[in-house]
């Protein structure tokens, strides 16, 4: 099964799209999915100081497993209010 | 507990109803309104995006925090996106308790705690360009290396 990755705000704008789908590889974290995203979408590296991840609607840190299925968010600092 | 993330408008009163009770004698209701100028700039409309289903769920959490934390009786949270005029209400919070104190503290809280973790985004449009916001006070902001703040 895939990850589905979803993107946000400034980075939508950067990356020119909001989801996309990528193969599973067996013992993926939040840091091995965020590489090959950077490595597809070079783009992505402007933003990975300040950027925040969440797995299936919670927020996880960069060492979290991916597992097969999962949705991966990738969180811009937020500025709703 | 009343949660939403809505491109609708949002109604004081519904909030206002939904926590009050007879056993609260303090309704405290804030009001984030879309300002004309931030950072000398003005501003013409703010567009917000947002993770609904993440966003719903980390304001329901913290609603619940919330209550637990002040001793309150209900709490509401809901938030706005899409298209905002001046003067729209983008952000809705309103809590109910005993007392005054309670709600002045518990809004003041869930405010703060809102901005900086739910997942939702304003882009301010200028009549000459338009900027995503980062949020200052946001959890990611605060992880960052500290030459990236305060920018």
């Amino acid at each position: 099964m895939a990850i589905t990755v979803l993107f946000f705000a400034s980075l939508a704008d950067a990356v020119g799209t909001r989801e996309l789908s990528l193969a599973h590889v067996a013992g993926d974290t939040v840091a091995s999915v965020r590489d090959r995203l950077v490595a597809a979408h070079p783009q992505i590296s402007e933003f990975t100081e300040t950027l925040l991840y969440a797995v299936d609607e919670e927020y996880a840190e960069e060492d979290a497993p991916v597992p097969a299925g999962a949705t991966l968010a990738l969180i811009p600092p937020v500025s709703g209010g | 507990m009343l949660i939403r993330v809505t491109p609708e408008r949002l109604n004081p009163e519904e909030a206002i109803a939904a926590v009050r009770r007879d056993d609260a004698g303090a309704v405290d209701v804030f009001l984030g309104v879309v300002r004309n100028t931030n950072k000398g700039r003005s501003v013409d409309h703010l567009v917000y995006d947002a993770y609904p289903s993440m966003a719903e769920k980390t304001m329901r959490e913290l609603a619940e925090q919330a209550v637990e934390r002040f001793d309150l009786t209900d709490s509401a949270v809901l938030h706005r996106t899409g298209r905002l005029e001046i003067g729209e209400t983008s952000l809705l919070v309103a809590v109910s308790a005993g007392h005054r104190a309670a709600t002045f503290e518990a809004g003041h809280w869930l405010v703060n705690e809102v901005k900086r973790r739910v997942p939702v985004w304003k882009k301010e449009v200028w009549s000459d360009g338009e900027e995503w916001i980062e949020g200052p006070e946001s959890l990611g902001m605060e992880r960052a290396p500290a030459t990236m703040r305060g920018s």
